[in-house]
């Protein structure tokens, strides 16, 4: 049964500052309905692509999202940032309204994007689950008999009858998650960010998330950047992408296409040209390519091959460094980091002129890697300071090639790492 | 079977939104919610005081008293043959209900953007939440004003309430109607345009003075003939000074001044209904 049907959703925001401008447009808009007529802004608008500086004034969070869920399901929201996860978590909690569409329900939605909301700091804790209970749509009747429940699993009930704004800043997490982790809608909107606090409790809010989500047979929407817990949780993933519906599918099939899609978008620019890098900027990565161990460039490497990756750095600082240390991250096709390859556990030291151009030159003998496509982040630091740092910096292929000398290799899911060994 | 399907769906979230809608069934079932904030804006108030809720009977004495030295004494304005300290009191007893409506509901949208930004609730639950809780604290001033009232009727001035005193439901019901009515638009505009949050402190204070709070109405039509229509056409005159008629007898009581209030407090309500509804959607977008 179909639980819930998102049709055509669309909103608009204005981008700049709230000024005589927004007044002028306010009375042209007035004008135009009293007239019957169209929106007159309603026409124009950007993409929402926070990328590029916004020529226009309006811009379009999300245009025509549509998408159905049926009861009992998981359903995952992916995207980068600014993809308009959050617009349409508001929209589905009802905190603002759509541009256009419609959102259709069969049942009560209850939304979790924020713990404690409402919170007021003279009540006390027990009087603070009542109030938090009630803003976030239970009855007293149904926080009363859950009371015990929640205090027990806030771990607060030493403090419970004391004003909240004596608690600490945990403390507070804890219960406003308490509250929120025993209501009963039909359906909960959830944001992942919720599972804060200290370890211990982060476990404990995941494992209640998945009790949630995965019994009761309860409708779930779930907005995560956290591949593992979208992969763990979701039987459907939505992925957004500027504001559009990119694909809708199964949960696999939506992950790979939003690793390949958007690691390859990041991966194909050129490096020295990135504007999503960390570090004071004394040293910049500019390239890095692959070569055979006799100097000769090439696009892939082989598994068993020598091959050595070349990383061409600068440092433009006015001084020379003298102890680098430069860090390769290489994660596999799903976004998992296998491992990293460092001066620093190489025990080698690296120094940099300055103003100086230089290739650094890692070889790695008998290349352990399985066929596929690796992707890695560079890092670079000396002492405590973060000279550059890149995540998901390049890529680069491996194809097949013989590890054992055998002719032979594991199967396909048996892993992607060979480990020379031998038996006696 | 898809036709029977599309029809049952609970609620639809859309764009666009009748003039009024004040669902009250959605309010109803949100009513344990209603209650908490009215507890909370009780007890929160004075809590961490020492003289705690007798701070509600404190702040109108004062003003009363401070009015009385000021206009009577000082100023030597006659209030007949009211006591002019019961005077006062039943006109601040009055003002305070419409202030306190006013000015709870004129920041609502401001002062909450953190709540209604996160969670759903129907939002007239704050506007009433407000008004009921002032309800309460016009009630406990109320008790003072009798508890005068009946001191002074003791010592032998001759005070007593005449037969309007029946109206004075309808008078509640306006003064909180005229205050939610013009703090529901404040506040709604205020979202956008912060401009009237600057007005609304001072022209408060100012409104009493038009509102012949400290003094008769016929005083003030009396020293001020050039702007008695400033005084006459005010909604909130003519509630104050039917208020201190009923009650002490002394003043003036039209019926057109009161049809005049009745209608303005109720048509000043549903124009801020209708703003409060259509700005409530989508006012998190630009607050």
């Amino acid at each position: 049964m179909t639980i819930l049907k998102a049709e055509n959703i669309s909103k608009q925001y204005r981008l700049g500052l709230v000024g005589t401008g927004t007044l002028k447009h306010d009375v042209n808009r007035f004008w135009h309905r009293i007239r019957g007529k169209e929106d007159p802004y309603s026409k124009v608008g950007a993409v929402n692509d926070r990328s590029t500086q916004a020529k226009e004034e309006y811009v379009w969070a999300l245009r025509d999202i549509n998408f159905e869920v049926q009861q009992g399901e998981v359903l995952g929201i992916i995207g980068k940032n600014g993809a308009g996860k959050s617009t349409l978590l508001k929209i589905l909690s009802r905190v603002t309204g759509p541009t256009t569409g419609s959102i259709k329900t069969k049942g009560r939605i209850a939304s979790l994007l924020e713990v404690g909301t409402g919170f007021h700091p003279e009540l006390t804790g027990r009087e603070n689950i009542y109030l938090n209970g009630a803003i976030l749509g239970m009855t007293k009747a149904e926080i009363a008999a859950k009371e015990d429940e929640i205090i027990d699993f806030s771990g607060c009930a030493m403090y419970i009858d004391t004003p909240v704004k004596r608690y600490s800043s945990g403390m507070r997490v804890r219960l406003g998650f308490a509250v929120a982790a025993f209501l009963e809608p039909d359906i909960l909107v959830v944001d992942e960010v919720l599972a804060v606090g200290d370890a211990e409790f982060q476990k404990k809010a995941i494992d209640k998330m998945k009790a949630i989500s995965t019994g009761e047979g309860r409708t779930v929407l779930f907005v995560s950047h956290n591949m593992a817990s979208i992969q763990n949780l979701c039987t459907r993933v939505m992925l957004l992408n500027n504001g559009m519906v990119d694909i809708i599918g199964n949960t696999e099939d939506v992950i790979n296409h939003y690793l390949h899609k958007y690691r390859n978008e990041e991966v194909s620019q050129d490096l020295a040209s990135r504007k999503d890098r960390k570090g004071n900027g004394k040293l910049k990565f500019l390239d890095y390519w692959i070569e055979t161990v006799d100097g000769k460039k090439v696009n892939a490497m082989q598994t068993g091959g020598h091959f050595n990756m070349i990383i061409k750095v600068n440092n433009v600082s006015d001084f020379s460094l003298n102890n680098v240390r430069i860090s390769v991250g290489i994660d596999d096709d799903q976004a998992r980091r296998i491992t990293v390859l460092g001066n620093d556990l190489t025990n080698e030291l690296i120094e940099l002129s300055n103003r100086q151009i230089d290739l650094i030159k890692i070889l790695i003998p008998k290349v352990p890697f399985q066929a596929g496509n690796y992707h890695f982040t560079l890092f670079a630091s000396e002492g405590e300071d973060v000279l550059d740092w890149v995540m998901n910096a390049g890529s680069f292929e491996v194809e097949h090639g013989d590890f054992f000398n055998t002719g032979r290799t594991i199967q396909q899911n048996q892993g992607n790492i060979l480990v020379h060994h031998e038996f006696h | 079977m898809s036709a029977k399907t599309n029809n049952d769906w609970l609620y639809e979230i859309t764009p666009h939104k009748k003039l009024i809608s004040l669902n009250l069934k959605e309010i109803w079932r949100y009513r344990d919610l209603l209650i908490l904030f009215v507890k909370r804006d009780i007890v929160t108030v004075y809590k961490q005081t020492v003289l705690g809720p007798l701070w509600y009977f404190i702040q109108p004495l004062f003003t009363s008293v401070i009015f009385t030295l000021v206009f009577n004494n000082v100023a030597g304005v006659s209030t007949g043959g009211v006591p002019s300290f019961l005077f006062n009191l039943a006109g601040i007893t009055a003002w305070n209900y419409f202030k306190a409506c006013f000015t709870g509901t004129s920041n609502i949208f401001r002062g909450n953007a953190g709540i209604f930004g996160k969670v759903y609730f129907p939002r007239a639950i704050m506007p009433l939440s407000i008004t009921i809780s002032n309800l309460l604290k016009f009630g406990i001033q109320l008790l003072i004003f009798i508890g005068f009232y009946l001191y002074f009727v003791f010592l032998g001035h001759d005070v007593s309430p005449n037969a309007y005193l029946m109206l004075m439901p309808v008078y509640v019901v306006m003064m909180a109607l005229m205050g939610l009515g013009m703090g529901m638009t404040i506040s709604a505009v205020t979202t956008k345009y912060r401009d009237l949050t600057v007005l609304v402190g001072f022209a408060t204070s100012l409104l009493m003075y038009i509102s012949a709070v400290p003094f008769p109405l016929s005083k003030a039509v009396e020293q001020l003939p050039k702007y008695a229509w400033a005084f006459e056409y005010n909604p909130i005159t003519q509630i104050i000074e039917g208020f201190r008629f009923m009650t002490l007898d002394y003043g003036t009581f039209t019926w057109g001044g009161f049809i005049y209030a009745l209608v303005f407090s109720v048509s000043i309500f549903l124009i801020g209904l209708v703003i409060f509804n259509r700005t409530e959607k989508n006012f998190i977008d630009t607050v």
